[in-house]
C-alpha cells in the first residue's frame, strides 16, 4: 500500500510498504477514506518529538470502513468507523477511570521504556505519533491496523460524511476536553492562545459549555476571522499587548480560564522565545514555552490554566512564582478520546457542533509531501489539511472551490 | 556472607521480611543460593525507610550478579493472579526469553530459555515457599546452567484496584562458556527484562493479549506481524 512516511526534519515522503495484518484478536483492519494531518505533526516534521525514526507512517487523526476483523473484534465488515489517535486497553485502572490517553497496557513492553525514564510513568500508546507513544503505524496510508478495536472506534451512522465526524478522531475532542479543563462557571471569561484547530474547537466548545465571552489570540488574520465567525473576540498579538488587552476587556480582573492551544513551538519576536529557540536549536532546550507563560502571568487570581497544547520535554524560566501565589488551578494531558467521542457524536448529528468551517484544503496522499509544507509555511492559509486516498494526485480542493460547487 | 545485605524490606502480605538480597551476595560468591526470613521485631538495621528492600541504594546491581525487584498493579482479584502465574507452563506467552517451561512433577520445572546464535540454555527450578493467593518463591537446583532464586508476592491493592504484584529476583551465572553467553543474555540489564516481562503478564491477564506495535513502516528489515522496537 502507499502511505507517508517520516525520513527526518523536513523530510516527508510517501513510500510504498507492506499492507497491515491482524495480529492480535481484538484487531481490526481499516481501508482508510479520510485521515488529516493534525498540528501536532508539525512537531514531528519539525523534529521536535523525540523517539521518531526514518521510515515510520504519520497520521492519528483517521477513519475509514472495517476491511477485516480480529475473533475478538465487536466490529462487522462494511461498518464506517472514526478511530480515536489514542490507543486505550478499556480495562486498565486508568481506562476504568476513563483516563483513556493514560492507559497502562496500550505501549507495548519494548517501547514503553523511554517515557518511563523521560516523564515518571509509561505514555498510552498513540497512532503514528513516535516510539515514546508504542512506535505505531499512523493512518496516512491505505490501510491501518487498529488494536483494541472492540473499544476505541465511534461506529458511524449512515448519512454523515466524513468531513462532519473525522475530527472525533482528535482535534474535535481535544477541543472539548481543554473547554471541560476549564471548569466553566456563569459569566466566564474564556481567553484562548492559538487559533488553530484545536484553538477553534476550544473556542466553539468554552461557548457550548457556558462560557459569557472568549477571547482569541493568534497573529493569523484568517485564523482569527475563524475564530470571530465562532463568536470569540479575537487579539492580533502583533498590534496589541496581550496582558495589557485582556486586562483591560476583563475589567481588570483577567480571563477567568486560560487555554494554551499553542504548544511546544510558540511563535513570536519575544526575548524569551528567541532565547528558547535558539536553545531548542542548539540541543540546549527542548520546549519553547511563551505561550504558557503568557498564559500563567494573564490569567485572574485563583483562575483555570488548561493546556492541550503539546509539550515534551523540560520548560526554562517557567512563572511558578506567579502560578503559585495567584493560586492558579492547572489541568492539562492527552485527550481521553474514548470518554468523550460518542456524545461529541451525538452533538454534531444534532447539528449543535460544527466540524467543516476549518477544513481549509483537501487533497490526495500522494501530495501529502507538499502539503505538509503548505501546512508548515503557509498557516494563514492553510488552516486544516485532509488526506483522501481515493483522490487523484495534483487533485486539490480548497474550500472555496467546493462552496462554489454546492452554490 | 562476606558483603551479603539484610534488606529492611516491608512484606505486605505477612509482615515477614524478605532479604533476598542475601541471595544475590551469595549467588556472586559461587554459593547456594538463599532465601532468609526475619519474623520481625527488633533489627540492628538503622534504616528507617518503609519501603521494599529492592529499593535500597546499596542493593546489590552489576554484572556480577543482581537483585531485581519491580512491582505492578494488575485490575484482577488476588487469587486469580496468583493462578495465573502459579501455572510455569504459560510463562513462555509473556516472558520474552523463554521457549519453554515443562513440569516435572508438582515443585520442579525444567526451564528452556533461548540464548543468542539459536542456542538453548536449560535450568531446573524447584519452589520452595508456596502460600495460595500470596506467594511463590523458587531457586534453581543443582546442576543448573543458571543460578537463580526469585519470589513473587500478591497483595491486594487499595479497594476496586485489583491486586500488586511484587516480583523479586536474583541469578548468577557460572563460569565457562555458557556463562559467557548466559551473561550476554542476562547480564547487561536485567532489570529491562523483567520489567517487560511483568509488563507483558499485566497485559495478558487485563486484555487478554499481549500488546504489540506490529505494523507496517518503510523499513526494509521489519515485518508488519513482528514488533518493532
Amino acid at each position: 500500500m502507499r502511505a507517508v512516511t517520516w525520513h527526518g526534519r523536513h523530510d516527508v515522503r510517501v513510500d510504498s510498504v507492506p499492507d497491515p495484518e491482524i495480529v492480535n484478536p481484538r484487531d481490526c483492519i481499516i481501508k482508510i477514506t479520510s485521515t488529516a494531518i493534525c498540528g501536532s505533526d508539525l512537531h514531528l516534521y519539525d523534529g521536535y518529538i523525540p523517539g521518531m525514526r526514518a521510515g515510520d507512517i504519520l497520521g492519528h487523526e483517521n477513519m475509514g470502513e472495517v476491511v477485516e476483523v480480529g475473533a475478538k473484534s465487536t466490529l462487522k465488515k462494511g461498518q464506517r468507523v472514526v478511530i480515536p489517535f489514542t490507543i486505550s486497553c478499556g480495562s486498565c485502572f486508568f481506562c476504568s477511570k476513563q483516563q483513556f490517553s493514560a492507559c497502562d497496557n496500550s505501549n507495548p513492553a519494548e517501547t514503553a521504556d523511554p517515557s518511563e525514564i523521560a516523564y515518571g510513568h509509561s505514555m498510552g500508546g498513540a497512532f503514528g505519533y513516535a516510539h515514546l507513544t508504542g512506535g505505531y503505524a499512523g493512518g496516512q496510508a491505505e490501510y491501518l491496523r487498529v488494536p483494541y478495536s472492540d473499544v476505541g472506534p465511534i461506529v458511524i451512522p449512515d448519512g454523515l460524511e466524513d468531513d462532519k465526524v473525522l475530527f472525533l478522531s482528535d482535534i474535535l475532542p481535544t477541543g472539548w476536553q481543554a473547554a471541560v479543563n476549564c471548569d466553566i462557571e456563569p459569566g466566564d471569561t474564556v481567553a484562548v492562545w492559538g487559533c488553530g484547530p484545536v484553538g477553534l474547537f476550544a473556542i466553539q466548545s468554552a461557548f457550548v459549555l457556558g462560557a459569557h465571552r472568549v477571547i482569541a489570540i493568534d497573529h493569523f488574520p484568517r485564523r482569527l476571522q475563524l475564530a470571530k465567525s465562532m463568536g470569540a473576540e479575537i487579539l492580533n498579538y502583533e498590534e496589541v499587548d496581550v496582558r495589557d488587552a485582556l486586562n483591560e476587556m476583563t475589567g481588570g480582573i483577567g480571563p477567568d480560564a486560560c487555554i494554551d492551544a499553542v504548544g511546544m513551538e510558540s511563535h513570536g519576536m519575544s526575548v524569551d522565545n528567541i532565547a528558547d529557540t535558539i536553545k531548542a536549536h542548539t540541543y540546549l532546550g527542548t520546549d519553547r514555552p511563551h505561550a504558557l507563560r503568557q498564559v500563567i502571568l494573564a490569567c485572574r487570581k485563583g483562575g483555570r490554566v488548561s493546556i492541550p497544547g503539546v509539550y515534551g520535554g523540560m520548560a526554562d524560566k517557567f512563572p511558578i512564582g506567579a502560578l503559585m501565589e495567584k493560586g492558579l488551578t492547572v489541568k492539562s494531558g492527552q485527550t481521553h478520546v474514548q470518554k468523550f467521542g460518542r456524545k461529541l457524536l451525538e452533538m454534531i448529528g444534532e447539528g449543535k457542533l460544527d466540524t467543516t468551517f476549518l477544513i481549509s484544503h483537501r487533497s490526495s496522499l500522494e501530495d501529502a509531501p507538499d502539503m505538509y509544507r503548505h501546512w508548515h509555511d503557509e498557516q494563514n492559509d492553510y488552516t486544516k489539511i485532509v488526506l483522501k486516498p481515493d483522490m487523484a494526485k495534483g487533485d486539490i480542493k480548497t474550500t472555496k472551490e467546493l462552496a462554489d460547487v454546492d452554490a | 556472607m562476606a558483603g551479603a545485605k539484610s534488606g529492611s524490606g516491608n512484606d505486605l502480605t505477612t509482615g515477614q521480611r524478605v532479604a533476598i538480597g542475601a541471595g544475590a551476595a551469595a549467588a556472586v560468591a559461587g554459593a547456594a543460593l538463599l532465601f532468609t526470613r526475619k519474623s520481625g521485631g527488633p533489627s540492628d538495621d538503622k534504616r528507617i525507610s518503609d519501603a521494599p528492600s529492592w529499593t535500597l541504594r546499596d542493593t546489590p546491581t552489576g554484572d556480577k550478579g543482581a537483585l531485581i525487584g519491580r512491582s505492578v498493579t494488575i485490575n484482577l482479584p488476588r487469587r486469580e493472579v496468583y493462578d495465573r502465574w502459579r501455572d510455569f507452563t504459560r510463562f513462555p506467552d509473556f516472558m520474552d526469553n523463554v521457549r519453554s517451561v515443562e513440569k516435572l512433577g508438582d515443585r520442579r520445572s525444567r526451564w528452556t530459555i533461548e540464548a543468542p546464535a539459536g542456542k538453548t540454555v536449560e535450568l531446573v527450578t524447584e519452589i520452595i515457599h508456596d502460600v495460595p493467593g500470596e506467594r511463590i518463591a523458587w531457586k534453581s537446583v543443582e546442576g543448573s546452567e543458571i543460578i537463580t532464586a526469585g519470589q513473587a508476592m500478591f497483595s491486594d491493592a487499595p479497594p476496586g484496584r485489583g491486586t500488586v504484584v511484587q516480583l523479586v529476583m536474583t541469578y548468577a551465572p557460572p563460569a565457562g562458556a555458557i556463562g559467557k553467553l548466559v551473561a550476554k543474555l542476562f547480564q547487561r540489564e536485567p532489570a529491562i527484562q523483567a520489567r517487560r516481562d511483568l509488563r507483558r503478564f499485566k497485559q495478558l491477564l487485563e486484555t487478554g493479549e499481549v500488546t504489540v506495535n506490529a505494523s507496517p513502516s518503510a523499513r526494509k528489515s521489519e515485518s508488519p506481524t513482528e514488533a518493532r522496537i
